[in-house]
């Protein structure tokens, strides 16, 4: 099914016999697959507004990513929080939508900067599962007028309802970017670099380590965005503050690449995202005793790439935050779950949002666990 | 403002609640005498008051659970209270109410540098939070105008501003975790001291509920490095239209000021009588402000000085000192207490599209002639966040009714222009009746139902955010049913 409208898509969800299985580009596979009819957004799509003046697009769920950030090229502008392309780790086809990544909360290496996905968005619309039209937020920056629905939609993977349009806040272009990198830290002392680097005044709005298995090189990088003069005196600035933990140089960084994972494209293995406090990164990296592990956020999040079938959250035992099985095959995501289990109290509220939302349970359900 | 009946049985079994809370709660923090009870009569939306049956003040996440295990099993409505500085009466009791103040619960539980965090109990005042950690370098970013008595609970609870938000967002972009105790006393935590939390984002709903899900006690806090320095610069128009498009290119420039604040004629009057910081008179009034290094600072306000000169500004004065700059945000720091010194006022808080400015601005002139009441606008002008203060005189009879329905009659404008009700004060009673100009009855149902689960008896904060037939058609329901 593939409705050209608003109107039509819930129609199509008021008269569902039963399950659907909601479809954006088709490009994050992430949870458990779950049978259902399918329902497609590419009829929805296009930029319903756009004012660089006001800082805000407002932009139909189908809309492929990639036409979203042209159109804010166009006047120097882009999604502030970096959205990542599962589409190579994932081993996925396809365009991305703007949909997909607003129900998967989608962020990228500035997150830790700039906020995540959710923090950039202002409004939607949604399709609930009794097939009403609902509207939450609007399309201004400062707005607390009733709850804020439109945070607990991002993320829901289309648990709660149909995304068909989303605003946000959108940001300048910065006119220059510069990475500084330095070679050879441990990742006890990456984490403790990139933690001064976030903690200055410098503005730092990425911070990664990697260590490169096949070149044996540990690379630590740090990124700095704004007008040229200032990005110069930043970097500048940083190295000077971080030598106590290594010599740091201008680089060149294709920051896509760690937005993406790059490093574990093609590699075998379950994938892992851990979402955690940057300093108990280095225990816990060496607790799960992975094949390959890429910090990103300055710690706060990690990618884990680990044997097929292991069950990282008995390794790592209990820790504050959340580790999300991105990669694997299905049986092992119906035996471990995709998403971090949570407690009781929480999974019951969970549970009844679901219920009330989508009360015949047919909006992509069980796909959160 | 109409509020509920109170309801008589809970009245008549005052005595007994207030015998199982004593249980329960060390005795000076069960506060029940009349005399007393007086103190929480309102919130800084001071048109409306009513003293709550009692008042508790728990110190302890437990006691608070406590608290409300038992107003659960009685069925008494709990009124959530932080500071009371709410201007939207979010904090309003009802006669048959328990208040839950947080005030004494104030502590700081930890300071994190490495992993940029603090842990408060949600009584501390926002101001102290950044006062708990700028020895260090470090601030913490919302800074609504009341935040020297403002209290972190009360932040969450209407997901507050401030003239920063433009570039570090309002509370819920800095809101890590929570641990909140839901209306039958049971604690859960959500999120924490990590980015991104996994499973719904329930602390994101929390946030902005204005205390109607569940009693926040503890908060985890993002922190930031204070920047190097900062700047503002003052520019002068002829005309509103001139001031608004003025910011519109700014923000196409790719320039990202933390803070662009507007003041019209009216508000530089009063500002300037009251506090003599030597602006100029004029007809609409800039503040922008930039950070960074001196050098960066320098750059940055070369691009906005040039953006200004092209429309024809009658004065541009860029601070060379910090007492220059002090002397610039004196008049728009002080611009609600000199309009409170000249008239009784209610400051609206609206929020329209930018672009819509000089529009908005003109049709509130036009109100103001058709109401015959004066207005003085000032805001932040980055995000669209208007505060457009009505003068108005409670001692004469009916104009605070009339300034009322001239406030409506803002709100709605700004709803009709694409904007919302609340850009960060809350709705609580005040905007409740207006929600309907900006929500369809399923976009309410929507939010209700979220209310159903997280407190089905519809005790917390009753009367608030929602058209009082509304909430209490709900309630009524929901109690038969209990």
């Amino acid at each position: 099914m593939r409705p050209q409208t608003e109107t039509e898509l819930a129609e199509v969800v008021r008269t569902a016999p039963g399950p659907l299985a909601i479809r954006g580009g088709g490009t994050r596979p992430i949870g458990v697959p779950r049978a259902g009819d399918a329902l497609s957004l590419a009829g929805l799509t296009g930029v319903s507004l756009y004012e660089p003046g006001a800082l805000t697009l407002v932009v139909k769920a189908g809309t492929p990513l990639a036409e979203v950030e042209a159109v804010l090229a166009e006047e120097n502008q882009r999604l502030p929080f970096e959205p990542m392309d599962h589409r190579a780790l994932l081993a996925t086809d396809g365009a991305p939508t703007i949909g997909g990544v607003v129900a998967a909360n989608v962020s990228g290496p500035r997150r830790v900067q700039a906020g995540a996905c959710r923090d950039s968005m202002i409004g939607v619309r949604y399709v609930d599962g009794m097939g009403n039209i609902i509207k939450n937020g609007g399309r201004v920056m400062k707005n607390v007028t009733g709850y804020d629905l439109v945070k607990l939609m991002a993320g829901s993977y289309g648990t709660l309802g149909v995304l068909t349009e989303v605003a946000f806040k959108v940001l300048p272009a910065p006119g220059a970017t510069a990475t500084i990198r330095a070679i050879g830290l441990d990742e006890a002392t990456a984490v403790r670099a990139m933690s001064a680097a976030l903690g200055s005044p410098f503005e730092v709005n990425g911070a990664s380590h990697h260590s490169d298995r096949h070149a044996d090189q540990a690379v630590t990088i740090l990124r700095i965005e704004g007008f040229s003069e200032s990005v110069a005196y930043r970097a500048n600035a940083l190295s000077e503050l971080l030598k106590p933990y290594g010599d740091w140089q201008l680089a060149d960084a294709d920051w896509s690449s760690i937005r993406d994972v790059a490093p574990f494209v093609g590699q075998p293995g379950d994938v892992w995202r851990l979402s955690i406090k940057p300093s108990d990164a280095p225990g816990l990296v060496a607790q799960a005793a992975p094949l390959d592990a890429l910090f990103d956020w300055g710690g706060g999040l990690v990618w884990l790439r680990v044997s097929e079938g292991t069950d990282l959250r008995a390794d790592l035992g209990s820790f504050s935050g959340h580790a999300t099985l991105i990669r694997a095959a299905g049986e092992t995501k119906a035996r471990l779950g995709v998403f971090h289990p949570e407690p009781g109290p929480l999974a019951k509220i969970s549970a009844g949002l679901r219920a009330k939302f989508d009360p015949r349970g047919i909006l992509n359900p069980g796909l959160m666990g | 403002m109409q509020m509920p009946e109170p309801n008589t049985s809970i009245l008549a079994s005052k005595n007994r609640i207030v015998a199982r809370l004593q249980e329960v709660l060390p005795k000076a923090a069960v506060i029940s005498e009349e005399s007393e009870t007086r103190a929480y009569e309102c919130d800084a939306l001071t048109a409306y008051r009513c003293p709550p049956l009692v008042a508790v003040l728990p110190s302890t996440t437990q006691e608070v659970s406590a608290v409300l295990r038992i107003c659960h099993e009685e069925g008494v409505p709990v009124v959530p209270r932080g500071s009371g500085t709410s201007l939207a009466g979010g904090a309003l009791p009802t006669a048959d109410c328990v208040i839950l103040g947080v005030a004494r619960m104030n502590a700081v539980l930890e300071t994190d540098y490495d992993n940029r965090f603090i842990r408060v109990q949600s009584g501390r005042t926002n101001l102290s939070v950044t006062g708990a950690v700028e020895e260090n370098g470090f601030f913490y970013a919302p800074d609504p105008s009341s935040q020297l008595a403002c209290a972190i609970a009360g932040n969450i609870a209407m997901n507050s501003g401030g003239a920063h938000c433009l570039k570090y967002g309002v509370t819920t972009n800095n809101l890590l975790g929570a641990t909140v105790v839901l209306m039958d006393g049971t604690v859960v935590d959500m999120g924490g001291a990590y980015l991104d939390a996994g499973g719904l984002d329930l602390l994101g709903v929390i946030c902005g509920s204005e205390g109607q899900l569940g009693v926040v006690t503890e908060a985890t806090l993002r922190i930031l490095p204070k920047p190097e320095g900062a700047r503002p610069v003052l520019m002068g128009f002829a005309s509103n239209e001139v001031a608004g498009e003025c910011v519109s290119d700014i923000i196409k420039a790719g320039v990202l000021p933390v803070a662009i604040e507007f003041m019209d004629r009216p508000c530089i009057e009063a500002c300037e009588a009251f506090a003599h910081a030597g602006y100029p008179m004029c007809e609409a009034l800039l503040i922008v402000e930039v950070e960074g290094s001196p050098a960066e600072i320098d750059e940055q306000l070369a691009l906005i000085l040039e953006i200004a000169r092209r429309h024809d500004p009658v004065e541009l004065r860029e601070s060379q000192s910090e007492d220059e700059s002090a002397r610039i945000w004196l008049g728009r720091k002080s611009a609600f207490g000199a309009m409170g010194q000249i008239n009784d006022y209610m400051c609206l808080d609206g929020t329209i599209p930018v672009t819509s400015l000089p529009l908005v601005l003109r049709r509130i002139g036009e109100l103001s002639k058709q109401y015959g009441l004066g207005v003085a606008n000032v805001f932040h002008a980055g995000d669209g966040n208007m505060h457009p203060l009505i003068l108005f005189d409670a001692n004469k009879p009916g104009d605070l009714e009339l300034c009322e329905a001239m406030g409506a009659d803002i709100l709605r404008l700004c709803v009709e222009v694409g904007g919302c009700l609340t850009g960060e004060h809350g709705v609580g009673i005040e905007k409740r009746d207006l929600m309907v100009d900006q929500f369809d009855p399923v976009d309410m149902e929507a939010q209700m139902a979220v209310k159903d689960v997280f407190d089905p008896a519809w005790l917390l904060n009753p009367a608030k955010v929602f058209p009082l037939a509304s909430s209490e058609a709900r309630r009524a329901t929901r109690m038969a049913a209990e």
